[in-house]
Formats: structure tokens, sequence, C-alpha cells
């Protein structure tokens, strides 16, 4: 199944966001001879050598700007974000979770073989298996997160070269690297669970989720009109679904705003319309189906192009029910602040919410000064989960359950010491600062529009991965920005200087001794007077005095 | 008077400074001089140098018990001693290198057992060999030769040597010691010790030009092998290809693996690409409206293919990759051309320590308004004789040229005879010995070479483990008893590596030379200085005053 949903945001930027979904019937705990059709070899046999329940790696380059862009289709971390679920059967799971990190980071050319014990953490309550479960023992689950990496083509390659049809048929067609890459916001992941076979669920299927998305500036690229096309923003246009796939569609979000409706025009005429419900939002959507021959009688490929009837300039941005930032306060550098304000804009339903804080063990958290402030008042969480750092091992974990009441601004500040590094411990560029990985926030947000019961496999993209349990609330899972936080940085010349310096003085004070000892003084008789003595006399005689 | 005892105060006060600088010296050697060595030493382990020396020119002697049973009324009359009798054999392996290798034939001539001469009393030769299997308990590497009377009814007319499935053949007496003699050494050539696969183990001490194409095309020994068989399907909108893999390789490749595991351990597994294409456009022949791809441009498919096959995640075993090539409905049907321009019949080639690719046509349907995509079942019979084909290949158990009088018996289901696995045993053997002894070499000379580095203690563990496992190998080899030789042999070759491999060897390698003398240069020069120069002068008054004495007298 692929799927692209392409979204306008306000300002102008455009979201592309692709999913392929590959299914494989097949127990992948049998470790025997595989046979892999569609389903990739290379993650096949990774999930099966290391006792894989779940898999979920995301690479991400930029920031997804919740407050101006609304909810991200799917959430993920600026960097690189691993979390994964072992087998209950895998008998060391830190081992597994060592070489499972560093055969993915061959896989997908990250280097994410630094996961390490440093920036390791075992959450209890904020990441639940998505696929089938029996127990979630959180022993089994291990979550990394990566900020400082970089994802470029190298790592979209391989990405692509998962895909069933490669890139060289279907909606794959459009991932052509220079374009992905020069936009706000590219985010690609792989998600790996294992789900029903069918309605009984007497079987148990793999299922590979592939998702990418993109933030295309439309606005600043198209000489300042909203409008785009796929041509536009790929430069490349749809010809053909790729032979394998059991379903291809093109999804439009042409919602109408304001309740205006017609503000804006698709072309071509999509095959049909869906409507849905999605992340607590009514939504329109155009559908272009790939597989139904009517689309590509008229034209050879297809080109979907969106146009604005009327500039509107006074859009007013509809702020997203749940949105959060986060911040180092605080000068000097010795101590500092972190805070973090969680905003729940929703009328009138309080709603909790999970906060998972992962700093590393060179921020000495004090967490006496964690504090909770909603709305001038003191908000106590009502579940806390905290490991502290080990130097050098592992690093502090915070977890909280916060109440959030309705329309209001909650901070959480808590103050934090920065240690000292040995000075083999600062990367290359020290300078730059230390990164702190986002925090998670995961809460069922209650929708402001009640959702009706729509069968989750129709609903484009994401709705399937959180299945909500009932109709009132979603699931919704954001990330703060990432931080950046100056450490103290030795200049790195020192230890040489040291040794200089102390070799000099030690040179010194042997010298000294060394004379002292070995060689052999004589008393002079002093024959004529020094320096003073003589002015003494010059000065003496021209005032006619005997000289000294 | 005073003048005196100044000048006698000045020269008790010099000879003081004379034993302080002195002092001095003394320490700075003694003390310092130490000190400085122990603190900055490298930790080297100490290491079998010595035995890894004697590796070096693998003095490899292999010994084959072969078992010469004389049926009754097959004893030849020259005999030169009274049967049961011991004799050995030694002859050198032709091997042109820096090594001595001899192979050395324990054989002993007995008689028959009553139960062997009833199961040499069956109607064919195919059910003696069954019956006298389940008499002998042979061990690998050994050989049972059954002499049969020149009479005898078990071999067909013009049949001499009938090579049975397991370690035993049957001869027709001859005349005489030295015809049997002659017929048994052409007998072991075939059977044991295989020469060739023995040189091509030994390839890495060969000079170059020396050894045939063949040589280089077995596949390095290791301890475990994977085996993909991957099916390309370039045009997924014209070929929805199917294959019933899982069965085809549980009939055909799971009985031969079973065989090989002695050797190896195996791992098949097998999958689909789509939009794979070959790198070289086939070339239209008109004449047969067909498209060729030549033998020159072989070298070109694989590259691009390569890329799309992805390397395996969960081992580190080397990969063998087999490849079925369902051309696209464009260039079909697709023939392989060899240097003659003739098509192959097979329509497949292989490629030395890679694997091997075949091209599966598709036939075009009858109709061309037949619906794409056109539905393809894979005939598995037909691919999977060309892949176990390209198999035996690659691992070097291809039969040699046979003299007309022999006549082997077809392994049947297995796809491999006793006999030949005992032969992929020597072969292997003797790689591993061979490879671990460059490992070690290499490795002692790296380390003798390269004062930076650190021999830490497990590493010095895993050498004497490597060479204790491979001398060890080496007697058994010499002993005859084969598989306790090759499991010895492997060990050697997991230490061997684990040693070389170890990175604690690397952690000081990178310290550069500069870097130190400026560590060192603030301190020594000034505390070194002043040293020498009241040592130098100190041998210089010295040498004055035996002048004096002299000019005194």
């Amino acid at each position: 199944r692929e799927e692209l949903l392409l979204r306008p945001l306000p300002a102008g930027d455009v979201a592309a966001a692709f999913q392929f979904r590959t299914r494989w019937d097949a127990d992948l705990r049998r470790g025997a001879v595989s046979h892999y059709r569609l389903f990739p070899k290379a993650l096949g046999q990774l999930v099966a050598a290391q006792g894989v329940r779940e898999l979920h790696l995301a690479l991400t380059q930029g920031f997804w700007r919740t407050q101006s862009w609304g909810q991200p289709p799917l959430g993920a971390p600026a960097g690189a974000e691993l979390w994964v679920w072992f087998q209950d059967s895998v008998p060391d799971v830190d081992k597994a979770w060592k070489e499972l990190s560093n055969v993915l980071s061959g896989i997908f050319c990250a280097s994410l073989n630094f996961i390490d014990s440093t920036n390791t953490v075992t959450p209890t309550a904020s990441f639940k298996p998505l696929g089938l479960a029996n127990g979630t023992d959180h022993r089994l689950l291990r979550y990394a997160v990566l900020p400082r990496e970089v994802v470029c083509t190298e790592n979209l390659t391989p990405w692509k070269k998962l895909l069933p049809c490669g890139s060289k048929a279907g909606l794959a067609v459009l991932l052509k690297a220079e374009r992905l890459f020069h936009s706000s916001y590219h985010s690609q992941a792989v998600h790996i669970r294992p789900i029903c076979r069918d309605a009984s669920c007497l079987a148990v299927s793999w299922e590979l989720r592939q998702t990418l998305t993109v933030v295309f500036d439309s606005f600043t690229s198209g000489q300042g009109k909203k409008d785009w096309s796929l041509f536009k923003m790929f430069s490349r246009t749809l010809t053909d679904a790729c032979p394998l796939a059991s379903d291809s569609k093109v999804y439009v979000d042409i919602s109408p705003k304001n309740k205006e409706k017609e503000l804006l025009e698709v072309t071509p005429t999509p095959t049909s319309v869906h409507e849905a419900v999605v992340q607590g939002d009514k939504r329109t959507y155009a559908v272009y189906d790939l597989l139904s021959p009517s689309l590509f009688n008229s034209s050879r490929s297809l080109n979907v192009q969106l146009k604005w009837k009327r500039p509107q300039d006074s859009q007013e941005l509809s702020t997203p029910v749940l949105h959060a930032q986060r911040y180092v306060s605080g000068y000097g550098l010795q101590t500092g602040e972190i805070s973090t304000l969680i905003h729940n804009t929703h009328p009138y339903r309080a709603f909790p919410v999970i906060l998972l804080e992962t700093v590393p063990w060179y921020l000495r958290l004090y967490v006496h000064t964690l504090t909770i402030i909603t709305k001038g008042k003191e908000n106590k969480p009502s579940y806390i989960h905290y490991q502290p750092a080990q130097d050098r091992k592992r690093p502090h974990l915070l977890e909280m359950l916060i109440q959030l009441p309705a329309n209001s601004v909650t901070k959480v500040t808590i103050q934090f010491e920065r240690a000292l590094l040995k000075w083999t411990e600062y990367t290359p560029d020290p300078n730059h600062g230390f990164y702190v990985s986002p925090s998670v926030l995961s809460a069922l947000v209650p929708s402001v529009i009640a959702m009706k019961d729509v069968d989750v496999e129709e609903s484009p993209l994401f709705a399937s991965l959180f299945p909500s349990s009932d109709g009132s609330s979603y699931f919704v899972r954001l990330y703060t920005e990432p931080l950046l936080v100056n450490l103290p940085t030795p200049d790195f010349s020192m230890p040489y200087n040291v040794i200089c310096l102390t070799c000099t003085v030690v040179a010194v004070c042997y010298g000294s001794f060394y004379n002292l000892l070995t060689r052999t003084f004589h008393v002079e008789e002093p024959s004529r007077g020094g320096l003073a003595k003589r002015l003494a006399n010059v000065i003496r005689k021209f005032r006619g005095v005997p000289p000294l | 008077m005073a003048a005196a005892a100044a000048a006698a105060a000045d020269e008790a006060e010099r000879s003081r400074g004379r034993r302080a600088a002195l002092c001095f010296a003394a320490i700075a050697v003694l003390l310092g001089l130490p000190l400085w060595w122990r603190t900055t030493e490298t930790y080297r382990a100490a290491l079998p140098y010595a035995g890894i020396a004697a590796l070096g020119r693998l003095p490899l002697q292999l010994s084959v018990p072969i078992s010469v049973v004389f049926a009754p009324g097959s004893v030849p009359a020259d005999l030169p001693r009274q049967l049961p009798y011991r004799d050995v054999r030694e002859e050198p392996v032709p091997v042109v290198s820096r090594s001595d290798v001899a192979a050395r034939y324990e054989e002993l001539y007995r008689g028959t057992t009553a139960r062997e001469a009833a199961a040499l009393g069956a109607a064919t030769a195919r059910e003696a060999d069954a019956a006298l299997h389940a008499l002998q308990d042979a061990s690998p590497g050994s050989l049972t030769v059954y002499v049969v009377p020149e009479s005898s009814p078990l071999l067909p007319q013009g049949t001499d040597v009938y090579v049975g499935k397991h370690r035993s053949a049957l001869l027709r007496a001859g005349q005489g010691l030295a015809a049997l003699r002659a017929r048994l050494q052409q007998l072991t050539r075939v059977m044991a010790l295989p020469a060739t696969s023995i040189a091509a183990a030994l390839a890495d001490r060969v000079p170059d030009g020396q050894l045939g194409p063949d040589a280089r095309r077995h596949l390095k020994s290791s301890l475990g092998y994977e085996i993909t068989f991957s099916l390309l399907n370039p045009d997924p909108k014209s070929h929805d290809v199917d294959w019933d893999i899982e069965g085809a390789v549980g009939r055909y490749v799971q009985p031969v693996l079973d065989k090989l595991s002695a050797v190896a351990n195996f791992s098949v597994d097998s999958q689909i690409l789509y939009y794979a294409v070959l790198g070289v456009t086939p070339r239209f022949d008109k004449e047969s409206s067909s498209f060729l791809l030549s033998a020159h441009s072989l070298p070109h498919v694989i590259n691009p293919v390569e890329a799309r096959l992805g390397s395996s995640a969960a081992s580190l075993y080397p990969v063998l990759n087999f490849l079925l090539y369902v051309p696209e409905r464009s260039h079909s049907p697709l023939y392989i051309q060899d240097k003659d321009g003739a098509p192959v019949p097979t329509n497949a080639f292989h490629s030395p320590r890679w694997g091997g690719i075949m091209i599966y046509n598709v036939e075009a349907p009858a109709s061309p308004q037949a619906s794409l995509p056109l539905h393809v079942d894979v005939d598995m019979v037909r691919v999977m004789e060309v892949f176990l084909a390209q198999l035996r290949l690659l691992f070097g158990i291809s039969r040699e040229e046979l003299p007309p009088e022999f006549q082997v018996e077809s392994p049947g289901n297995e796809g491999l005879a006793d006999w030949e696995l005992d032969r992929l045993l020597w072969a292997h053997t003797v790689e591993n010995i061979a490879t671990v002894a460059t490992t070690l070499t290499s490795l002692a000379q790296l380390l003798d070479q390269i004062s930076n580095i650190v021999i830490k203690d497990d590493v010095a563990s895993e050498v004497y483990h490597a060479v204790a496992s491979v001398q060890d190998a080496m007697a058994e080899l010499a002993e005859g008893r084969l598989r306790s030789a090759f499991q010895a042999s492997k060990e050697a070759v997991t230490s061997s590596e684990r040693a070389f491999f170890d990175p604690s060897l690397l952690h000081l390698l990178y310290f550069p030379d500069d870097q130190k003398f400026a560590i060192y240069i603030p301190l020594f020069l000034p505390m070194a200085v002043p040293i020498l120069l009241s040592l130098a002068k100190i041998l210089r008054e010295a040498k004055q005053r035996k002048k004096e004495p002299s000019k005194i007298d």
C-alpha cells in the first residue's frame, strides 16, 4: 500500500507525507529458513536475529513547528530517534540493543552506532507497543535519541532501497533527493510492528511502514504565490502505480477553512472525495487512485495542482490543542535552568499528558528544584518516575504525568549544574555546545468535534498506527526542540602548557640545586667597587669630597 | 700558610662537588632511567614466536589409512608377506610452494571376514557397496578397497574399478602385485587426497600464474556460509513471477547441505527483487530474433545487481548468491553466448567465489492480447539443477577426469558421496592450517615491526591457543584422523582471527613521535645537560691529573 498526503499548511508551506506499508504474513520468530518476497531481507533478518518485537526508527532534519503548522502527521524529534521493543525471549536486552543499533547504522548509513548506555533510557510510561503485544514489561524497551545526527541523501538511498518497487515506479518516483532536502523539514521513518493478519486475529503478520514527511516552502519558491503542483515541488510527476501495490492513492487536503468554501481549486478532478476526522479535526481530502485506469486516460502523467482562488492574507492560525516549547535559561557556565512550556488550548477540557525528559549526565539535575506551575498555582504531578544519572554511564530520565487544565499554560522548570568533562570527552567542536535531546509529550487529546467510528484501515496515512480507543479523544506524541547547552570548555592546548610550565619549574629548581651542590665557591676579594660605589665617587669628586 | 690552607679547602670543596655530580649522574642512571622505562613501557605479553616461525614452512604430513581387502581367490601370488600385513607408502604432494606437504598412505592388507565375503557375494556392485557399508565403520578420510577375483560377476565387462557411494571401492584383481599397486595409486588419486584442491588451498603461498583458473574458483574455507537465492524481476508490470523456493530448497538443497554440514554451517534464505536490472543492455540478434549477452560482457552484469542484493545483517559469513533473472518483456528471450558465439545450453554462468546467475526466459503468450501481468510459475527442477551444479563447482567438488575402466556410483539424492566429502574436508583442513599460519606469521611480523602495539594477555592467550590448535591439527592429520584435525583447524582459525582483529592492538598505534618529544624535551633537556657537562668536566680533569704526575716525575 502506498499513500501520499499533501496538505497545504498555513503561511504557504506544503507538507507532503508518504507512507509505504508492506505486510508480511510470516512468523519472524521461527528463525530457520527465511524466504522474503516484498519484505526487505536485511530488515527481516535483523528482526529475526535480534528478537525484535517492534522497531521504530526516525531520521529527521529540521523541526516541525507544531504551533504554526498544526499537529504533525507523525512526530519525530530532530536528529535520529530509535525505540525498540524486544521479545521477552531475548536473554540480554542491552547486548541485543547494541548490536541492533550497530547493524541499523550500517543499513541506513547513519551514525546510530553512537547509541550507547549514556543516551539510552528505558521509559516506563511514555512508549507503549503500537502493535500486538501481550504484556508491556518496560524492561524490554529501549529508547535513544541522537539530536546531533544530520540526515542527508546517504540516509535516503538505503531507505528507498527497502521499498518493493524501489524508486522506479509508483509514488516513490517523486522521492528525488535533490528536492527533498531543499525543504524546511524532512523526516523519514521505518516502523516495524506485528499486527493481526485478519479480523479474527489468530495469526500474526508483520507490518513494515516506511514514512517520509517533507515540508516545502512553496511561498518563497513560488514568487509569493501559494500555488503548488507536484512538478514544482518534486520536479517529477506521477506516471503509474507500483505494480505490486494493492492500493496507491494520493490525498490532497482541501478542507475548507473559516467556513468559506471553494477557496482553492485542484486540478485535475479527483477520482473521489474522502472525509475523515483526523487528529480532532474534520478534513476533506481529494483522492486520486493511481490504480484506477481512468486517471491516466487523458494524460500520461498525473500532476496534481492546487491554486488558491484569491490570496488570503489575514488567515488566522488555528493553533493546535496541545503544543509545547522548551528553552534553557540562566547565565554563566555553572548553573542553568531547563523550562518547558506546555500549552493546552482546548476551550473546556482538561487532559493529562506524559512528559518524558532525557538529560545527559553532564547536566546534573537538581530534582528538588522541579517546579510545575499552571496559572500561577503549583500543579502536582500524579506520577513521577525519576532515574538519576550515573557519570559516563546513563542519563537522567524523568517521566511525569501532568494534568493540564483547560485553556492553560503549564511551566515545568528544573535547574541543573554543568559538569566538567574530561578533556578527551569533548566533541571536536566543543564551542558549538552540547545537545540535549527533545522531551517527549504523549497525550490523549480530547477532540473538539465528535468523531464517528470510521474504519481505521480506510483512513489515510497514520490513523491506523495510533488507533483511538474511543471516539472522543486521539493520541498525540509531540517532541519539543532539542536544546543546545554550552559547557565550560577548557583551552585544549592546556595540557601541553601545563607540562611545559611544570617542566620549567622543575628544571629551574633542579638547576639551582644542582649548581649549589656541585659548584665550588670562592670568596673573592673586592678589587674595585661596584657600579654604585663608582657612581658615588664620581658624585663625590664633583662635590670635592674625598672618594670612598 | 693561609693560602695553602685555602687551596686545600678549595681542593676538598672541589672534590665534594665532583662527588655530588657523580651522585646525580648515578641516581639519574640507576633510578631515573629504569623508572622512566617502567612507567612508559607498552605492555607486550610474550608470544610463541618460535612456534609461529615453525608454522611458516607448513611441514604437513597427510596420512590416509587404506585397507586393502582381498576376497578369496584374488590374492596375488607375489605378495611379499603373509596376510595380514601393513605397508607404508609415502609420496610428496605435487605442490609448488615453500612448504613440504607429504602424503603417507598406510596400507593394511588383509583377507575378507566371513560377513564381508558374504556381502561381496551380492548380485551387483551397488548392492555389494550398500551391504559393505553396513559392515564397516570407516572413519572420515579412510578408504577400503576390496579386491575381487578377476572372474567376479560384480563388475561389468570393461570396468576394472567401481567407486562406491561411501568410502569403499571394488577392484578387479590383475596380474600380480605391481598391477594392483598401480591401480591402487590411481584409485587413491581419485578418491583420497585431492592434490589440486590442496594446491589451491595453499594458493597464497604459490606464486601467481602457476595455478589454473579452477584453483581460484573455490570458496575460501570459512566456518559458515550463507546461501541466498534471489529472483530478479525487472519488469513486474508484465511478469508476475512466482517460485516455490521453500519447497525447492527443502527438496533439493537441504539434503546436500545436511551432508555438507560436517564442513561448515549453512543458512539459506531467498528474496524477490523487483526492478533489478542487469548492467548490460543485451544485443539483438535478428537471425534467432532473440537477445544475446556475450561472454565478455558478463563481468559487468553483476555490479548493479549486487547493490540491490543487500548484505546480510545477521552474520559475517561469506554469502553465496544464486540469482534467477527473468528478463524484461522487451528483452526476451535472452540467451548467453559463450566465447565462440554459441548459446550456452544452461543459460547460466557462475562467478568464482560469488555465486551464479541463471537467466529464465518466459515464453511469450500465445495471444498478444493476453492480459498483463503474465503469471509465471518457475520450473524449480530446471533451476535447481543448475544452481546445485554451480554450488558443487563453487565448493570444488567437481569430478576429475577418470580413466575409462572406472565406474563411479552416483551419490543419489544427497548429491555428494562420502569420499567426496572427505576430499572437501582434506582441502578445508589444509586451507585452514595455511590460513592460520599466514595470519599468525603476519601478526608476529607486524608486532615485531611496530613496537608501539600493546599486546594484552587475552590476545597472547588466543595466539597460544591458535598455535596449540594448529599443531594439534597437524598431529591429527599425520595420524590420519581427519575429523578431529578439521575441528582443531577450525578452532585455530577462530582464535587466530580473534587475535589478529583484536581492537586493543590499535590503542597506541597512532601515538605520534613528535608529541612524545614535545613532552620529553622540556624536562629532559634541562636535567640532562648539567649532568653531562659536569661529567665531561670531571673526565677532563681526571685526564689532566693523569698527565700531571708524569710531568713531575
